[in-house]
């Protein structure tokens, strides 16, 4: 019975992979050029520290965006993703800093308190049948004033834990390549997203997030127990979060519990960019990244070029648009 | 494929048109807590004037707001690829920056700290107010009005920043220290935003009959306070922070009693003096207390207050 259903969606999911595929490439191409025009027009653009910087600008939004583009292909939303993620730092924070454990702990921790409060979103959804956007809008809120409490309004730092800042800062590959010091944060982006990718195309719980998202009733009736895999999609994009929390506390060597509302609409941005469908059942890891990668060039570039403060979030506006406005054409003609 | 290129293509373009030429002036990046605000306007203002007079270029950014301690640390990056001649920084979060606060050391770069300033031996020299000292005033201030004894209450910005925690400390501190009998009741964090500071307000004017007084801790806070107390239309002693054209009008008209201002502009020129002296080789004092003053009814029009107030 499952199989059947299964089967349902996949012809639909390699009918569209041939403009997933021309999607990819026009996402592609637009981050080439843009990298080629501020390459032109602005001198420090293309030198190896500004290079590293984009790259480390993108590693947190790259794995919340990593994170949501699970949620949204299974047709919900996450609007809690950037205060889970500071939820999860903070919680590493209590058991590294407050608690002295040793860091393999604080790791776990991260993840587990990202996938646990996943999972109550997931719950909240498929058993209280709360809307996806009301239901992580509360848990937004929710997880910033836990954070706040917990972290009694001060940034924990992770002073008696030197090795936390190598998380992010340090460079594995710098060992084996010296000229190529791309830092561990970067790294982990990239992990993240091949094992995204890996879930999404070749597992179970991969083909259900795609059968959510398509058709959740015909995947209902066909046998899919829905619910529970809802709260797994919850739960998976929760721990990815958790990663998040710990490259940001890593790379600021604390835990800021203020920080983290905003980052969901960056996450959102990057994955619509990418070609992933907001009403589910269509998207790529890959497409996240790439968008991702745009909204870091673009304000980076822009940055570097001296383009006054306010037209850099007026032109990343307009971008947001275009890239969308594209997507949705690109549809049509198909 | 070819109308995304177009498309972006444009908005490119326009937004280069819009960037500010090179030239061989020496250049200095500044990095603020924040653009938005006409606090910040008001330093990123001095630092223009004072770039004028030295014949530098300055940039000046800030995150949106200041929470975003990451993103200010990505500024900073920037920044430093830019290769500048010099460096002005208020930081977020001091720990978080001296990675790259390191990198500009070992660069030759010179760096003055403003603001609520850098926890380090890094920067040349801090520009900054005495929030402490300064919140202090405030409560010497409310004391005397309200004759010394009874309730007041706090509307801060936030629990989490250097000046919110200052301004808070400074006041409460000095109303236990020198006036016992005043007692502080209620504090409460707005986040600078004028619509929650005005529904906390109201909430603690409700929960205080016997309230007299209320101290505002930024320019969001006591328009909130302000907001707050007409629509309840209560009588209280309203003590606020900063500027702002409506809490100029408040003081003039009489609702509020008065207010702490910073020297914004002061700060700005400071911040660029310093560094162009740090290039020519000049010696920098560790700190320059770049001042704050009171202002009420009687001395808003004065030149020397009205020059460090904004609208």
């Amino acid at each position: 019975m499952t199989n059947t259903v299964l089967e349902q969606v996949a012809p639909s999911r390699s009918g569209l992979f041939t403009i997933a595929a021309l999607q990819k490439a026009v996402a592609f191409v637009a981050l080439i050029a843009l990298i080629a025009f501020f390459g032109v027009s602005a001198p420090n653009f293309l030198t190896g520290i500004n290079l590293v910087g984009i790259l480390q600008a993108t590693a947190v939004s790259g794995v919340l965006g990593v994170a949501s583009t699970f949620v949204i292909i299974s047709g919900g939303i996450d609007l809690s993703v950037g205060t889970l993620m500071t939820f999860c730092a903070v919680m590493c924070g209590v058991v590294l800093t407050n608690w002295g454990m040793p860091m393999a702990v604080g790791v776990v921790a991260a993840l587990a308190f990202g996938a646990l409060a996943g999972a109550v979103s997931g719950l909240i959804i498929a058993k209280l049948k709360v809307p996806p956007f009301i239901a992580t809008l509360g848990m937004m809120l929710l997880l910033k004033g836990l954070a706040l409490v917990i972290a009694q309004d001060k940034p924990i730092y992770f002073n008696d834990t030197p090795n936390f800042s190598l998380i992010s800062n340090d460079s594995l590959i710098g060992y084996v390549l010296p000229n190529f010091a791309i830092p561990n944060g970067v790294l982990i982006l990239f992990l993240a997203a091949i094992a995204g990718s890996i879930v999404l195309n070749k597992t179970l719980l991969g083909r259900y997030i795609f059968a959510l998202g398509s058709n959740e009733e015909a995947a209902r009736l066909s046998g899919v127990n829905t619910d529970f895999w809802k709260v797994v999609t919850y739960a998976l994009s929760g721990s990815v979060c958790g990663i998040a929390g710990l490259i940001i506390a890593s790379r600021l060597n604390s835990a800021q519990p203020a920080l983290g509302q905003g980052y969901e609409l960056e996450a959102i941005a990057a994955v619509v960019i990418g070609g992933t469908s907001l009403s589910g059942g269509r998207g790529t890891m890959l497409g996240t990244i790439i968008g991702a990668f745009i909204m870091s060039v673009l304000t980076n570039g822009l940055r570097i070029m001296g383009v006054a403060q306010e037209w850099q979030i007026v032109v990343t506006g307009v971008i947001i648009i275009v890239a969308v406005y594209v997507d949705m054409l690109l549809r049509r003609q198909s | 494929m070819t109308k995304r290129l177009l498309i972006s293509a444009l908005a490119l373009a326009a937004s280069a048109a819009l960037a500010a030429p090179a030239s061989a002036e020496p250049y200095f990046a500044i990095i603020s807590k924040g653009f938005q605000h006409q606090f910040w306007q008001a330093v990123k203002a001095g630092a223009e004037q004072a770039a004028k007079t030295d014949g530098v270029k300055i940039s000046f950014e800030g995150p949106e707001t200041e929470a975003m301690v990451d993103k200010q640390i990505d500024m900073l990056a920037a920044a430093l690829a830019k290769n500048p001649q010099g460096l002005g920084f208020a930081a977020l979060d001091s720990q978080a920056a001296t990675p790259l606060l390191k990198k500009a050391q070992t660069a030759k770069i010179p760096v003055v700290a403003f603001d609520s300033g850098v926890d380090s031996n890094i920067p040349l020299t801090t520009c900054a107010t005495d929030n402490i000292k300064a919140a202090g005033v405030a409560a010497d201030k409310m004391a005397e009005m309200i004759g010394d004894e009874g309730e007041v209450a706090l509307v801060v910005h936030d629990q989490t920043s250097r000046t919110g925690i200052d301004r808070r400390d400074g006041f409460v501190n000095e109303m236990k220290a020198k006036h016992p009998k005043v007692q502080i009741v209620d504090i409460q964090y707005g986040a600078g935003d004028q619509l929650k500071s005005t529904e906390i307000t109201k909430a603690i004017i409700q929960s205080h009959p016997k309230l007299k007084g209320m101290f505002g801790a930024n320019e969001g806070s006591i328009i909130g306070v302000l907001n707050g107390a007409r629509e309840m239309k209560r009588k209280l002693v309203i003590i606020g922070y900063d500027s702002g054209k409506q809490q100029k009008d408040a003081i003039i008209d009489g609702q509020e009693a008065g207010a702490i201002t910073q020297n914004p502009v002061g700060i700005g020129q400071c911040v660029v003096n310093s560094l162009d002296k740090a290039i020519k080789g000049e010696k920098l004092p560790k700190t320059v207390d770049t001042g704050f003053y009171w202002y009420d009814k009687s001395n808003i029009k004065d030149p020397k207050i009205a020059a460090v107030l904004y609208d």
